[in-house]
């Protein structure tokens, strides 16, 4: 079979798998709108709306925990017997592909109501849709391309603290990719013209391109174990 | 003792006595601070290059593991959060006196901190993890992983970046411009060789430290058996 159908498999099977036990996406989504009301409650004392950049940072605050939520869940609760299951049918670099696309998917899933309730409760602030919705589906596969492999890692090392050890370890490695995308986000709200954000965008799509690589070699040598 | 040893102490030892009263071009603001050229630049550079030989042997572990690689990464890796800590601390001193404060949110700052938090978790990692096997074969994915994706932000954000305090760039009285004073550049570049030996030297002393421990372990374990 080749990568990219092997790949469509496993995509396909995270996603019934998802829908079938969807009270692990109804817990992430009550804790995103649990979050956003939370937000708007602590912002209501200062007369509804916060700041332009505070709304920005705050919504990128709540994306990148519920992305640290979704992908500590995707690698660590498959069993070991499942694991070397999938080890003999699939191959790991198609895993680790479908598993960045499945963890991309859920956090545009997460992101869109998300910012609807998120619009709803603390106003909107956007004037430039298209390069603010460009930023979320390309923070969405970057979250997701960065943290699949680091929740491996953590996932492997266990040892009850594994929610902690993520996050240890996946925000160090989060910090190029969120200011990036805080940045272009902010462009997208100010209205910039696109030449302001371009620069970003691409280095953010190579950096992409770059931890997906790095992924794609490495996960081989984790699967292994 | 091996020869580069004695390099690296007549090399820092002219570093400290050059480097404290030797000739350094008069400018403003910097004035004497501008000795913190031989120390905090040269510190950086031994940084860099100890965390790419720790990565190095990460690679090295993956492709045919072997105790030895492990220590050696690890060694590294903490000779590279040493040198980072010293450059943190002599750019922070520095800071105080020429920027009135000890730190600022600016791309070199930042860059600093994410890798120093990136080691840090490194070694949270190794911490986290009982089995030796699996230990270091985590580390080395981790340390391959975070280096790939720190590698943007050290070296190609500040560059991206249109403003930044730091010395060196964009209409900033950077460091280059006195480099081309060659009196300097005398002390300057005997500093970095003399920095970086010495950081190979401290973990060539720590891996040996470690070799020994392992060695005791084993004999203990026989033993008990």
């Amino acid at each position: 079979m080749s990568l990219p159908a092997e790949i469509w498999l496993l995509l396909l099977k995270d996603l019934r798998l998802e829908w079938r036990q969807r009270s692990a996406l109804g817990s992430l989504l009550l804790y995103v709108g649990g979050t956003v009301y939370i937000s708007y409650l602590s912002f209501s004392f200062r007369g509804g709306m916060p700041p332009a950049p505070a709304w920005n940072a705050l919504f990128w605050v709540i994306l990148l925990f519920a992305a640290l939520g979704a992908a500590g869940r995707g690698l660590a609760q498959e069993s070991a017997g499942l694991r070397l299951y999938y080890y003999t049918v699939a191959r790991p670099e198609a895993v680790v592909l479908a598993k960045i696309l499945y963890n991309a998917l859920l956090l545009v899933a997460l992101a869109i109501p998300g910012l609807l309730l998120y619009t709803v409760l603390l106003g909107n602030p956007v004037q430039d849709w298209p390069t603010y919705a460009l930023s979320i589906a390309l923070g969405a596969v970057s979250l997701a391309s960065s943290l699949t492999l680091v929740a491996g890692i953590a996932a492997r090392a266990g040892q009850g603290g594994g929610g902690t050890l993520l996050a240890v370890l996946g925000l160090p490695v989060l910090v190029p990719v969120l200011l990036l995308l805080v940045k272009v986000s902010k462009n997208a709200l100010d209205g910039l013209p696109w030449e302001a954000s371009q620069g970003s965008v691409i280095t953010l799509v190579a950096l992409n391109f770059i931890v997906g690589a790095v992924s794609y070699l490495l996960f081989p040598f984790l699967w292994r174990s | 003792m091996k020869w580069w040893k004695y390099l690296a102490i007549v090399l820092l030892l002219y570093t400290a006595v050059m480097g404290l009263l030797g000739h350094v071009p008069r400018l403003a603001i910097l004035n004497e601070t501008e000795r913190n050229l031989y120390f905090h630049v040269p510190m950086w550079f031994g940084m860099t290059i100890i965390l790419l030989a720790s990565v190095v042997n990460s690679i090295r572990y993956l492709r045919n593991p072997s105790p030895r690689l492990d220590i050696l990464a690890h060694e590294s890796a903490k000779t590279g959060i040493l040198l980072g800590v010293l450059g943190l601390m002599t750019g922070s001193l520095w800071a105080r006196y020429t920027w009135g404060t000890w730190w600022t949110t600016d791309v070199k700052l930042n860059g600093a901190a994410v890798t120093m938090l990136i080691y840090l978790a490194y070694l949270v990692l190794r911490g986290a993890v009982q089995d030796e096997q699996q230990r270091a074969r985590l580390s080395a994915i981790y340390n391959i992983f975070a280096f790939a994706a720190a590698i943007p932000l050290l070296f190609i954000m500040p560059r991206l970046a249109s403003a930044s305090l730091h010395p060196g760039m964009g209409g900033n009285p950077g460091f280059s411009k006195y480099d081309l004073d060659s009196a300097m550049r005398m002390v300057f570049y005997p500093a970095v060789i003399g920095w970086t030996l010495l950081g190979v030297w401290i973990t060539e002393v720590a891996c040996r430290f470690a070799f020994v421990k392992e060695k005791v372990y084993e004999k203990q374990e026989k033993q008990l058996a």
